[in-house]
């Protein structure tokens, strides 16, 4: 069962924006990004809004998404026309899931395809599709760098098939060299996600990981402790004992030596989870989400944002696509933001980023506490007195401690 | 139970409330005449109280007598009529004694019975003993299935200490488990006489009340007193009315008092004039004063039951008698305990709080303390734990207030090498220099149980520092343990303790006995580095270890890890005795927060950040607030006052 949807205010049937949306547009960049909630498989760990074949029916199966999917992109149209937001080309597209090439190739380009017929892409934009190694062949990603795909993100998680047996991970660890090398053959920059501290894994295995992760010359890595989310299967395999608990000492101890491994190889942070061989290959649309730029997202319990208005769309398939097929939004919910609030989020969001938060961005409280972050070592010292405060290698591990103290009193 | 009498008593349900100031008393089916107040001959008045445990059914047989007797009505009957706070009401104990004057008649002579309602628990000894005070006789009610409890033995021996006469009265002889031969046996035992003489009665259902209504009338002995001399009342109670200021209960000696006359408090000497004087029946009811052997109230207008004393005397001013009735003492606080607002800015509110509750109750006493570790609050003297408990959760009910109570604690006079005596009533009073002697408060405790758990309480008491004063057999199974305790060994969770080694079965009963000097020290327990008050603890040094090393442990659990290794030490003075580390976070980090996760990811950091204002700083290190409440948790006192 996927996670809750946050509460919000009720998102009106139409879908138009409240006037803030609208202020300021034009200096925005603008993303796209496409949910696709399927899943061969549902992994254990997972409580993201996807679903697997079976699970679904009606408008909401698989071979007939693409049209709903490019059905939204054209009441986005409408609605940031009719709510008075400058049109814009597209900085970026990331299809994520669930997993994206479960679809037909076809059927992702096409969606794609809808998106730059709607609103044209920015020169040197980036696309991006996440994808399962299982689930990718020599044609589809050539297919898809011909729609105009720039990047694939594989889910490679672990090398150990114990820990991706835990994971439910249905790949096999030798796939992956094979995917990259077809992506790279297509002209793809290629991610790999990794997931570490999974129950069982011991600190050589996450280093075997990373060693085959680095062997295989990724332009960009995404290392995440494996979280357990409440409703999963782990979730409750560990409740019940089956599993052990994850461990933070031990999440603590393997983000270091991702540190020191990526490092060494060539790669640089620049997002508490997030490494790339240089500053070209960093993923913009990431980025974006953490500068506060505009996005439209797609799909079921996709979220949006533009111009410090928040949405998510109603969660199961179904209901999506009825929404859509009656010419409805499919917004469940939205948010409109206050001051304070879009405080919170810079400060939350930018904080973890290489690039740092401006310190004339923080409340003035929160600039109290500068000092005793850099004596604790959680912020560095010079780039502070330089006025942009950026995380220590301690302090990318504290971060939620950081931003708890950098939070505007209220 | 006789057909005719349940049938009068339908027949004479006359409407109710009665007019506020009717002479006329309420007529049960067998008085036909009340006698009135003011001019009742003292032959006819039988004060009564009901000595009883917490559950032997009192409240329940009182509120049958009221029924018998007419003065309240089937369907103005709320259970338990007389125990009028929310929190008796729900725990089944009476704090506060109330008099109910009924009417009952005997062979043709209408009598006026009083029934002095008394607080069942040894936190309120003296209240007690100034109830029996008032009374000639005592009704002694015991659980027909569990036998007489330890609490109870206590008040009969005070009862029996006041010349009281005693009738014997087995109660919910209709329960199944009811053992009324067995019982009756054991309470022939204690009092005299033989089994035959113990009446069954049961409160639930009535049977057995009309028999012991009239056995109070025949049995007990008419009050004396001499009608013509200076007027002598004895306050037994003494209440706080939002409307009409303090209630006084009073029982009549010599004399009498009367409507606008001055009156005389004998121990302050401080003169009132009396607006009101009434009988409680058991709605207030203004009567034209009070005579000899007579029970009712006084209302003069002053706001504090401090000015009107349980214990004291009451007398007329113009008239005043020579000497005050004996007894009288000063109500004395047993254990303190820190009271803290969880929210610092509840002070004034815990203050205003603090000062309407002492209006209500003349054993309350406070005064500001501060606390390093937990703000601003008080130090609150209290006559036992159910008191304490009683008090928060007042506090905490009627004010709205989340309040953390430190440890509860006993009072120790400490004696300096230089002969300067100190009283410590807190931890932190206690002195840095040279101590030469420290003398602790010691208890008299009864315990009665089952005699198969005799070796259990023994170890019990021994590790409690307890002397073994007599043991004795109240029947083949039964057996009374007599002990003498430190106070402080038992205001924590020895009652939990003697009730789990004894499967629920013994009683606990325990009056002040004194002091001794026994070889005591404070402990302090260090967050790195930084003394926190609010544990600190005085014990005796063999436990003192023990002490240490459970407040560490406790700490390590409830205290959550933070962004530097935090030292938890137990020192005494500079030896440090025990030790635990907190170890350093090392992960605080979500690892991932892409756009689906912006919303939540900021709601949960808002959370937490607000929870992080409900942090108390010791040093650098945040405690949370359940931390203080459970380190210092008195969840055991509290489950020993629902005993």
């Amino acid at each position: 069962m996927p996670g809750a949807l946050p509460l919000g205010d009720p998102a009106p049937t139409d879908g138009l924006l409240p006037p803030q949306a609208a202020i300021g547009s034009s200096e925005r960049r603008f993303g796209l990004y496409v949910h696709i909630p399927f899943c061969a498989v549902r992994c254990g760990y997972c409580d993201f809004n996807t679903y697997t074949a079976t699970e679904l029916g009606g408008g909401a199966s698989q071979d007939q998404y693409a049209s709903t999917a490019r059905g939204e992109i054209a009441l986005a149209q409408t609605v940031l026309a009719r709510s008075g937001v400058q049109p814009r080309t597209l900085d970026t597209v990331f299809f994520g899931g669930g997993t994206p090439t479960l679809l037909d190739t076809d059927d992702l380009t096409s969606v794609l395809a809808a998106a730059i017929d709607t609103w044209g892409l920015t020169p040197g934009a980036e696309v991006t599709t996440e994808a399962n190694p299982d689930s990718v062949t020599p044609e589809s990603l050539m297919a898809l760098a011909a729609a105009g795909f720039t990047r694939v993100s594989f889910g490679m998680q672990s090398v150990q098939p114990h820990v991706l047996k835990v994971l439910d991970r249905t790949h096999s660890p030798e796939r992956v060299p094979q995917a990259v090398q077809w992506a790279r053959d297509a002209g793809l920059a290629v991610s790999l996600d990794l997931i570490y501290g999974t129950p069982g894994e011991s600190l050589g295995d996450w280093e075997s990981s990373l060693d085959a992760a680095l062997g295989y010359a990724p332009d960009h890595v995404s290392a995440y402790a494996l979280i357990i989310e409440d409703g999963t299967k782990l979730a409750a395999q560990i409740r019940r004992g089956e599993v052990p608990e994850v461990d933070d000492d031990d999440h603590a101890e393997k983000y270091l030596l991702a540190e020191e491994k990526l490092q060494a190889a060539g790669m640089q942070w620049y997002e508490v989870s997030n490494w790339a061989t240089s500053t070209t290959q960093r993923c913009r649309h990431n980025l974006a989400y953490w500068r506060g730029d505009d996005w439209w997202g797609v799909g079921p319990g996709a979220h949006s944002h533009v111009g410090g208005v928040r949405w998510w769309n109603v969660k199961h398939p179904s209901a999506y696509a009825s929404r859509l097929a009656a010419g409805l939004s499919p917004a469940a919910g939205r948010e409109t933001l206050d001051e304070n609030t879009r405080t919170v989020e810079d400060v939350m969001l930018r904080t973890r980023l290489v690039e740092g938060i401006a310190v004339n961005r923080l409340s003035p409280s929160a600039r109290k506490v500068i000092p005793q972050l850099i004596a604790d070592e959680l912020v560095d010292g010079g780039s502070a007195i330089r006025g942009t405060l950026v995380l220590t290698l301690r302090g990318r591990l504290l971060a939620d401690a950081v931003v708890r103290k950098l939070l505007p009193e209220d | 139970m006789g057909e005719c009498r349940f049938g009068g008593w339908r027949a004479n349900a006359t409407p109710m409330p009665l007019p506020a100031n009717s002479e006329e008393m309420p007529v049960s089916p067998m008085a036909r005449t009340a006698p009135v107040p003011a001019a009742t001959d003292p032959a006819i008045i039988r004060n009564f109280c009901i000595i009883a445990h917490i559950d032997h059914g009192k409240s329940t047989l009182a509120d049958r007598m009221l029924q018998f007797t007419g003065v309240v009505e089937n369907r103005d009957m709320k259970a338990q009529y007389l125990d009028r706070m929310d929190i008796e009401r729900e725990r089944g104990i009476t704090i506060k004694s109330q008099a109910v004057r009924m009417p009952w008649e005997l062979d043709g002579t209408a009598y006026a019975l009083n029934m002095i309602d008394t607080p069942g628990h040894v936190d309120f000894t003296y209240e007690v003993s100034r109830s029996l005070a008032a009374c000639e006789g005592a009704v002694l009610l015991v659980d027909a299935a569990q036998g007489i409890e330890a609490q109870t033995l206590a008040n009969l021996y005070l009862a029996m200490e006041n010349d009281l006469t005693i009738i014997p009265v087995l109660n919910k002889i209709d329960l199944p488990g009811a053992q009324p031969e067995k019982y009756a046996e054991e309470l022939a035992n204690l009092i005299g006489g033989s089994p035959e003489d113990v009446l069954l009665v049961s409160g639930k259902t009535g049977v057995g009340v009309e028999a012991l209504l009239d056995k109070i009338v025949a049995d007990l002995p008419p009050p004396v007193g001499d009608a013509n001399a200076p007027a002598r009342a004895m306050i037994f109670d003494s209440v706080y009315d939002t409307y009409r200021g303090v209630v006084t209960y009073v029982r009549v000696v010599d004399g009498s008092l009367n409507p606008r006359e001055r009156i005389q408090m004998m121990s302050t000497k401080a003169s009132h004039e009396l607006l009101e004087i009434g009988v409680s029946s058991p709605e207030p009811t203004i009567t034209k004063g009070l005579g000899v052997g007579e029970v009712g109230y006084l209302i003069t207008g002053v706001k504090d039951v401090r000015l009107s004393k349980v214990g004291d005397t009451v007398t007329n001013l113009a008239k005043p008698a020579a000497a005050s009735l004996s007894g009288y003492a000063d109500p004395k606080p047993m254990v303190f305990s820190g009271l803290y607002p969880i929210d610092g800015t509840d002070y004034p509110v815990l203050r205003d709080a603090l000062d309407k509750l002492k209006l209500n109750d003349a054993a309350l006493t406070y005064e500001p303390e501060t606390s390093a570790a937990l703000g601003f609050g008080f130090r609150v003297g209290f006559l036992g734990l159910l008191h304490l408990e009683i008090i928060r959760e007042r506090l905490e009910r009627e004010f709205n207030l989340d309040l953390i109570s430190t440890a509860p604690n006993v009072v120790y006079d400490v004696t300096l090498e230089d002969g300067t005596v100190i009283t410590v009533t807190n931890p932190s009073e206690y002195p840095t220099g040279k101590v030469s002697e420290v003398r602790e408060p010691m208890v008299s405790a009864t315990v009665l149980a089952p005699s198969e758990f005799v070796g259990a309480i023994m170890e019990l008491c021994q590790t409690r520092r307890g002397q073994l004063g007599g043991m004795d057999y109240l029947s083949e199974e039964r057996v009374e343990l007599r002990y003498r305790l430190p106070l402080a060994e038992i205001v924590f969770d020895f009652f939990d303790l003697l009730k789990s080694k004894t499967r629920g079965y013994a009683s606990l009963d325990w009056k002040a006995d004194g002091e001794q000097a026994a070889d005591l020290v404070k402990v302090d327990i260090l967050l790195q580095g930084e003394q926190v008050d609010a544990f600190s603890a005085i014990t005796h040094r063999d436990k003192a270890y023990n002490y240490g090393v459970m407040m560490t442990g406790k700490l390590r659990e409830l205290i959550p890890r933070q962004q530097f290794e935090v030292p938890i030490q137990a020192a005494i003075g500079s030896r440090i005795i025990a030790r635990e580390n907190i170890r350093a976070i090392r992960k605080d980090v979500l690892a991932k927060c892409y756009g689906g996760d912006i919303t939540r990811k900021r709601k949960l950091l808002e959370k937490q950040k607000e929870g992080k204002k409900r942090m108390k700083m010791v040093g650098r290190v945040e405690v949370p607030q359940e931390a203080f409440v459970a380190a210092l948790s008195s969840d055991d006192s509290k489950a020993k006052a629902k005993k």
